[in-house]
């Protein structure tokens, strides 16, 4: 069967050189031999979805983990075989990386491949900060990655940032910021630090000095505004980007397209289904196939993804897709709460402002589930 | 099951609680051979699992046994179990009316006890002959000869012939049988005077209809009769009669004068069985109804809706169902802003509010929220209208009332001496006024206060027992109204009022109160996306305020690698939980956090 519309593909690379503490991603140390093994594994279930069906792939992108760790090769190799198997027409490929080697030789080889996205875990640009987090890199060695990336012809790269972190003041925040304007690149994800309970964060909670919820929430309204300041519109909860430069890839998760995930942990969304692959890279590795994870994209997942973008809930994008408008109740809660600054409503539909998406989980519940 | 109405005996058991009531009537059961010992369950009378499990008897019951004397012959005995704590005064007066003696049972280690003496009075003042019996002489503690004497002064009763008995091993129980053979009156009544039975007890089964349990004062039913209900005009044709007996029905051809019995006859209708009616028959009537029943009065109110607004008529129909075994149970329907349609429901007292409550809970599977529960007082309206408010929404205008009154209950408490300071410390808290104090014997006291009714439902029995260590017994009985300052407290959410939320106090209480209860809420009430104000106010003018602040963060920062399955899941979850939210106002409480407001204790 052929789909005209196409999907993204999603590689998740299971292999870190350390955790950090704080992340609760798939990810495993690793030797030459497992990821040869690993990169042949992916290769063969392309390979293998490819006869099944077909599909076009327009988004490629390998997150982690850190795909970097993988070298430029493997990467070149899985990016030759998606081509392969998809197309890749026009495509978005992107792969993440973290500064802690040089890897001006890994971009070059990357950007031969054909990809033409990078996404730099820069976290913070404070090396207390940096250190607090368990990062193994510095400030100066992340500027040199971008520097490298721009050099290899990558004219899209992104930088994380974590807010809310320990010793984090509004002014280092700015810091980072700034960091990232003057390294002139195009996108940043700025992410509020969650504990999570299987890390080692999750295990000495009581003795980190986070900033309590109030001063949370303020670091994002403050990290809100001062990107876009600098020409960095919001368009995800924790997306920023300069015009033209959003994640497609990653659009299409919150607009609830289709996508194949491979890889362990990886998830899916095709053919109206949703599966995944087990965390376990000794199980991906032996051929396991992915669990079944029932159907997905209906009218509530759909609109609770849909408000973690600017762009919101429209009639429009519902009645495209379901064949009605947003229903009278959503819009009637939606507005309740335009007073308080957490919705904005128009005659498209509604969206939520930055201090909406700081109480979304709420805030979506309230009123896809208003009476 | 026929003999000579000489050789029936009809009487009750009265006892404070866990003084060994239901214990003995099971050895009663027992030694009459009515219950094979194999099947056997504790307490065989009280059927309700919350009776076994509370350890009290709620409804009146009534059995047939046939009791082989000493003398040869062979007796009826027709036990009626009565309930013993205050709230079932009325069930215990109704039982009352279809016996002609009671068995007076005395923890031979506790003696007499504030229920002792309450149960005492009715049955004297039913007429009963009362056959003492002094119970637990197994225990180290007994002091049979002590509680002799106590029934004696304290009572005013011979107790000379009382037998000691343990009715957990069996002892002397066979004394207690000859004592109510030779001391409780046989009945009288003419079976060929025109019937005159009353209803004591009635039940829904799902097979025979509504059943009512009868004592024939005169006259005879049988299969077939056509039987009018004297205070409702309701006529209806005997299915079945006979004896009710320890392991079921025992149809017989007939029942007559002095009996205690059963009548099936395919009453469907709630209100056409009424306890405490007069049964006769349609062709042959008599002419008065019996007497003998004492009003019943609720005492206490409460709203009761259900959880989910779709369950309102299934509310109803338990509720009907309830008030056919429980005629002291009223209900009328009512609407609250905050709860939705639900029922306004009547008490005896807060036990029997629990029951109440637990009942429709646990047999009628229903989810509830009910509200604070209130008395009733008396207004007076500056332009002379008397009016009664047992719903604190219906209060009046302060400007508008002349004169509020609240009623007064004459309450007795039994406490070892040890305790009297801190009980009365209890009743000046609670605005009591101190009556008089008498002692029992040397180290037991009476102790005698006039208390607000209001003051005892708001965990009184509670606050007692703590302070004296379980020891105290507890008795009230409404003694009227009294002029009282009194005041309607208003709770206010996001500025507006929550009716189902306020209560009327007194003056000197609103303000402690009214601050317990705004902290309450804001610990209670998860925080939300706007900020809520919580106010406590009394005619206008707020007392106490708390803030429930805004959420401030709440999110999944990240979503990536279209691993959207957690927060799915939080949906989900978030789903369900809005089910179980109450829209007060413009605030989402959860339901249990309402439920918590509500219950007034610590």
């Amino acid at each position: 069967m052929n789909n005209a519309e196409p999907i993204g593909l999603y590689i998740h690379v299971p292999f870190c050189d350390g955790k950090c503490p704080y992340c609760d991603f798939y990810s495993l140390p690793a030797d030459e031999e497992t990821m040869d093994r690993y990169a042949e594994r992916v290769a063969e279930e392309m390979g293998a979805f490819a006869r099944k069906e077909s599909h076009r792939v327009d988004t490629l992108y390998f997150g982690g983990g850190t795909p970097s760790l993988l070298g430029g090769k493997r990467l070149a190799y899985l990016i030759g075989k998606a081509r392969e198997c998809f197309g890749l027409q026009n495509a978005e490929i992107t792969a993440e990386a973290n500064p802690a080697k040089d890897l001006s030789g890994f971009f070059e080889e990357l950007r031969a491949a054909g990809a033409n996205r990078i996404s730099i875990g820069l976290q913070s640009a404070d090396e207390g900060e940096l250190r607090l987090l368990g990062r193994r890199h510095t400030a100066m060695e992340a500027i040199k990655a971008v520097c490298d990336a721009q050099k290899a012809g990558f004219e899209n790269i992104s930088l994380d940032l974590m807010l809310a972190i320990q010793k984090q003041t509004p002014e280092s925040l700015k810091r980072s910021i700034a960091f990232c304007v003057d390294a002139g690149i195009q996108h940043v994800s700025a992410y509020l630090l969650k504990v999570e309970p299987y890390t080692a964060y999750g295990r000495k909670k009581g003795e980190l000095a986070l900033p309590d919820e109030g001063e949370a929430a303020d670091f994002y309204l403050l990290a809100c505004a001062e990107l876009e300041k600098h020409g960095f519109h919001q368009y995800e909860i924790s997306n920023f980007a300069k015009p033209g430069f959003e994640s497609r890839h990653n659009l299409k998760y919150w607009r609830c397209r289709e996508y194949l995930g491979i890889g362990p942990a990886a998830h899916s969304f095709l053919n109206g289904k949703r599966f995944y692959y087990n965390r376990s890279l000794k199980g991906f590795l032996s051929g396991e196939p992915p669990v079944q994870d029932g159907e997905g994209g209906g009218f509530e997942e759909y609109a609770m993804l849909a408000l973690r973008l600017t762009e919101g809930l429209t009639h429009e994008g519902c009645r495209a897709r379901f064949g009605f408008g947003i229903p009278e109740r959503i819009v009637r809660a939606a507005k309740l709460y335009e007073k308080g600054g957490l919705t904005v409503c128009n005659e498209n539909g509604f969206h939520f402002t930055p201090k909406g998406f700081l109480v979304s989980n709420m805030l979506t519940s309230e009123i896809l589930f208003a009476k | 099951m026929s003999v000579p109405r000489e050789r029936i005996r009809n009487f009750s058991i009265i006892a404070h609680i866990d003084h060994g009531k239901s214990t003995l009537a099971d050895r009663i059961l027992e030694q009459t051979k009515s219950v094979a010992l194999r099947d056997m369950e504790n307490q065989l009378l009280d059927s309700m699992d919350l009776e076994r499990e509370r350890g009290i008897t709620i409804k009146a019951h009534a059995v047939t046994l046939v009791y082989s004397a000493a003398d040869g012959q062979d007796y009826v005995f027709n036990l009626i179990d009565t309930p013993g704590h205050v709230d079932f005064n009325y069930e215990v007066s109704r039982s009352l009316a279809a016996c002609e003696g009671a068995v007076l049972v005395v923890d031979a280690s506790q003696g007499i006890e504030a229920q002792t003496l309450a149960n005492t009075y009715l049955a004297v003042d039913a007429g009963l002959e009362i056959v003492p019996v002094i119970n637990k002489i197994d225990l180290p503690s007994a002091q049979p000869d002590r509680v002799r004497t106590e029934i004696e002064d304290v009572i005013g009763i011979p107790a000379d012939e009382a037998p000691c008995i343990s009715a957990k091993l069996g002892t002397n129980i066979d004394q207690v049988m000859e004592q109510i053979v030779k001391n409780v009156p046989p009945p009288q009544g003419d079976e060929n005077a025109p019937l005159k039975a009353l209803i004591f007890d009635s039940y829904y089964d799902a097979y025979k209809g509504v059943i009512i349990h009868v004592r024939l004062m005169d006259g005879q039913v049988h299969p077939g009769d056509t039987i009018l209900m004297m205070s409702t005009g309701a006529r209806f044709t005997v299915v079945e009669c006979g004896y009710g007996r320890a392991t079921g029905f025992e149809p017989s051809d007939g029942l007559s004068a002095g009996e205690v019995g059963y009548i099936a006859a395919s009453i469907k209708a709630v209100k056409d069985a009424r306890v405490g009616d007069t049964v006769t028959l349609a062709d042959n009537p008599a002419k008065q109804a019996l007497p003998g029943y004492r009003a019943v009065q609720p005492m206490v109110f409460c709203g009761i809706y259900p959880a989910d607004g779709a369950h309102y008529s299934d509310l109803r129909d338990a509720l009907e169902k309830l008030q056919l075994n429980d005629a002291a149970l009223s209900f009328e329907p009512e609407t609250s802003v905050a709860l939705g349609f639900g029922f306004r429901c009547g008490f005896l007292g807060l036990l029997h509010m629990e029951i109440i409550q637990e009942r429709l809970e646990r047999e009628y599977n229903l989810d509830l929220v009910t509200t604070a529960p209130s008395v009733v007082y008396r207004i007076t309206k500056t332009n002379g209208e008397v009016v009664f408010i047992d719903n604190p929404t219906n209060y009046p205008d302060p400007s508008l009332i002349s004169m509020a009154e609240e009623p007064i209950a004459d309450a007795h408490i039994y406490t070892p001496s040890e305790y009297v300071g801190n009980i009365m410390e209890l009743c000046q808290e609670r605005r009591g006024t101190f009556k008089n104090m008498n002692y029992i014997d040397t180290d037991r006291v009476d102790i005698h206060y006039e208390l607000p009714l209001n003051e005892i439902i708001y965990d009184f029995f509670d606050a007692l027992k703590s302070r004296t260590r379980g020891y105290a017994s507890f008795d009230y009985e409404l003694s009227g109204y009294k002029k009282s300052s009194l005041v309607k407290l208003d709770i206010m959410l996001n500025g507006e009022v929550v009716d189902a939320l306020s209560f009327i106090i007194h003056s000197d209480k609103a303000y402690p109160r009214a601050r317990k209860m705004a902290e309450k809420l804001a610990e209670k009430i998860p925080r939300q996306l706007f900020e809520i104000p919580i106010q406590a106010c009394v005619g206008g003018r707020i007392i106490a305020r708390e803030t429930v602040r805004a959420m401030r963060k709440d999110v999944l920062a990240k979503c990536y690698g279209g691993d959207i399955t957690r927060k799915k899941k939080l949906l989900e979850k978030q789903k369900e939980g809005k089910k179980r939210m109450r829209q007060l106002g413009t605030v989402e409480v959860p339901q249990e956090a309402f439920m918590s407001v509500l219950k007034l204790d610590e």
